[in-house]
């Protein structure tokens, strides 16, 4: 099973490398990792989205505590989230097939962030799902460039992952 | 008030505590060495960093406090990298200290520059590149801090020259203050009674031991603990000493060199108590069938390690003394019944124990050096066969006292280590148990202990092989003894030549007058001991087999 991992660190250099070392190191299976600073600048939030059963869950967890600018960590699979993917995807657009393509993009309410002589560059945001049906739809024009972020997600409502939160819980 | 940043270092130290480091110069720690000329802290310079830091994990094992190395960058701080992973993997509170090339330098493979803070991310604890001198007061302090607190381990700290040959204003950087470090130190009150429960209604429980017992210094509460339930301890070999070796309640050490009548315990046992112990391969054979008829109770200061090799009923995180605390106001006393009875019955029945024939044999060399300290005496050892043979055969009843590497395994890290535990008992014997393998991984260190007039004890058991892998190739691979055969130097004339005294022994008569001589010397003594060439270690559990397969 897939779970998302909301991840709170101290923007230190090299947190990056301790997090994606620990998880090769130790065998874990990383299916993306994606990493922003908040709106504090000194806080970075990973979302990690990792496979594996809840002995393997709570082993990636306890040995991510461990690394000391781990602040918290939040598995959110269980609850509502909303979580996010950004992709750009460059296609094949001959002029005759520019009217197709931005009514697939109207579809997708994705946005054409380039024009050039024979391609486009699409912008599509949604969960996972949604921008594996977009790639689809795109690809019999050919696909010259797709570029991916990893999973961003946040929870719905009054919870939240943040170091307040933390505070308030210890 | 200005300072170097080497001052500062200097001066954080000594506000830490430190009184000995153990180092090795060079070119980017110069402004260190020139700050310790005149520093109040003793500095032992060994022949090689890898020595620096056993010793400073030795000191540390012996003494309880941080040990402190230092090294120069690129091939200096490389050299400690096996001492820093012998220290991560035993939990041992070190801070190891490295130079770097000036940081405008950094990232251009510059002369002597090496990325030791990448290449020891998964071997300490935690690490720090310092960038700007005004974090460095800070980053020492809280680099004590985690090394010492919570599970104990190496901390590296890497220092450009610039930095601590630069100038700053110095500051105390007040409490440490980390957001993401906070160890739980305390056991929950709902897991305790849930424990308390178990073990009073349990029949047949066992207390398994390991080094958590003798880091969190639990050694009197595990003692009232077994007392007052009756139940039998077994001890990792980490744990040798944790719990007092000759307590009838003892089972000695459990696993692929354990005894029979541990493993029987743990095989039949309806209960299990982990107390500090990380339930290695060595120690539960094959893990579908340990202990397959206990409720097991897992209490450790590290959550990580509870659940990770071993599913467990009941997990209590914190240090080890507190929960012990916390558990013995919960439990009554138990009474004498079937499983004590069991139990003496089995240590009856299959006693460790070897022949003798004449010829001067492993076993008995060190039962001789128990007798001759009257198991006073600290030792260390390197690993192979004597290794588990000093487990065996010196009976530990003091914690502190046996300083081994347990989880890397670590040739050549007995003789430095027993340098590290000389200089913090100075008063007190100190013996290094070495093969003849082993011990030529760092007999350079000799030197130092001749220089510093630390008058260890080596025991080298010389069989002329790598004796354990010599066992290995006897039992699994038909007495191929492909490579483990030794060509050896002279060792007396090795001692003598380095300034130490060198003894001979081979026969059994001679054992304990050369042991009484050792003892007395007030100079590093080496005694080349030439045993039975082909003796094994038994009994032993092949690898992978279930705790009850045993051969002997
Ligand atoms: C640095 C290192 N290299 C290799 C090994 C593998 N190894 C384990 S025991 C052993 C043989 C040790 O021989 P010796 O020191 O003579 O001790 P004995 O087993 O004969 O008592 C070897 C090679 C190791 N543990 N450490």
């Amino acid at each position: 099973m897939k779970h998302i991992l909301a991840v709170l660190v101290e923007n230190n250099p090299g947190v990056l490398a301790r997090v994606a070392g620990l998880f090769s190191r130790r065998g874990f299976n990383i299916d993306s990792l994606a990493v922003g600073r908040t709106d504090d600048p000194e806080i970075s939030r990973m979302t990690i989205v990792v496979e594996g059963d809840a002995r393997v869950l709570e082993q990636v967890t306890k040995q991510l505590h461990k690394l000391v600018d781990v602040i918290k960590i939040s598995d959110i699979t269980a609850d509502q989230f909303v979580d996010r993917e950004l992709v750009m995807i460059k296609v094949a657009a001959e002029p005759a097939q520019r009217g197709e393509i931005m009514q697939i993009a109207d579809v997708f309410r994705a946005r054409i962030v380039d024009l050039g002589l024979k391609t486009m560059i699409l912008e599509c945001t949604g969960n996972e799902g949604k921008i594996n049906a977009f790639e689809e739809s795109l690809r019999p024009y050919g696909i010259k460039e797709l570029v991916r972020t990893g999973k961003v997600a946040m929870l719905r409502g009054q919870k939240f992952t943040t170091i307040n939160n933390q505070r308030e819980e210890d | 008030m200005k300072m170097t940043g080497a001052q500062i270092l200097v001066e954080c130290l000594k506000e830490q505590g430190v009184d000995v480091i153990f180092g090795y110069p060079g070119g980017s720690v110069l402004p260190i060495y020139d700050a310790l000329y005149d520093a109040d802290i003793k500095h032992i310079l060994t022949r090689h960093e890898q020595g620096a830091a056993h010793a400073a994990d030795g000191y540390a094992r012996a003494s309880g406090k941080v040990g402190v190395c230092l090294a120069t960058s690129g091939p200096g701080a490389t050299n400690l990298v096996t001492g820093i992973a012998n220290a991560y993997m035993d939990s041992v509170p070190m801070v190891a200290f490295t130079g770097q090339v000036v940081s405008a330098l950094l990232g251009r493979d510059s002369f002597q520059e090496a990325d030791i803070t990448g290449i020891t991310l998964p071997i300490t604890k935690h690490n720090y590149l310092v960038k700007d001198i005004n974090d460095l007061a800070r980053t020492v302090k809280e680099a004590f801090h985690i090394a010492s607190t919570g599970r104990p381990g190496p901390v590296l700290v890497d220092i450009p020259r610039d930095v601590s040959g630069g100038e700053t204003e110095y500051r105390d950087p007040g409490p440490v203050d980390l957001p993401g470090y906070h160890p739980v130190l305390y056991g929950e009150e709902e897991q305790l009674n849930k424990a308390a429960a178990a073990i009073m209604a349990s029949q047949r429980p066992v207390i398994y031991a390991g080094g958590g017992v003798v880091v969190a210094g639990a050694h009197q509460e595990l003692r009232q603990l077994a007392e007052l339930l009756l139940a039998p301890v077994t001890t990792t070999l980490m744990g040798l000493g944790g719990f007092p070796g000759d307590h009838p309640l003892s089972l000695g050490m459990l696993g692929m060199h354990g005894s029979k009548y541990a493993n029987y315990a743990v095989c039949e046992c309806d209960l299990l108590l982990a107390v500090g112990a990380r339930f290695d391969d060595r120690v539960t054979g094959k893990i579908s069938e340990f202990a397959p008829h206990a409720t097991i109770i897992h209490i450790d200061v590290d959550p990580a390690e509870i659940g990770k090799n071993v599913p467990v009923h009941i997990p209590i995180v914190g240090d080890v003394k507190n929960v012990l605390r916390q558990l013995l106001e919960r439990l009554q006393a138990k009474l004498p019944g079937a499983w004590q009875e069991k139990i003496q019955a089995w240590k009856k029945e299959y006693p460790l124990d070897f022949e003798e024939n004449g010829r001067l044999k492993p076993q008995q060399v060190i039962r001789e050096i128990y007798r001759v300290t009257g198991g006073q005496a600290r030792i260390t050892t390197e690993v192979g066969q004597h290794q588990m043979w000093t487990a065996h055969y010196y009976t530990f009843t003091r914690p502190r006292t046996f300083i081994s590497s347990g989880g890397l395994g670590t040739m050549g890290y007995g003789f430095p280590a027993a340098i590290g535990v000389q200089v913090a008992c100075p008063d007190e014997v100190v013996f290094d148990i070495a093969g003849d393998g082993s011990i030529q991984m760092n007999i350079q260190e000799l030197a130092t202990a001749v220089n510093h007039e630390l008058p260890v004890n080596v025991a080298i058991l010389n069989n002329g092989f790598l004796g354990m892998v010599r066992q290995w190739q006897e039992l699994f691979y038909n007495r191929r003894y492909s490579y483990t055969e030794l060509i050896n130097p002279d060792f007396v004339k090795l001692a003598e030549a380095y300034g130490a005294v060198g003894l001979r022994v081979s026969d059994p008569a001679d054992l304990r007058p050369a042991l009484e001589q050792a003892v007395k010397e007030s100079r590093p003594v080496m005694l080349d001991f030439i045993i039975e060439r082909e003796e094994n270690v038994l009994p032993m559990v092949p690898p992978g087999a279930p705790l009850n397969q045993i051969i002997d």
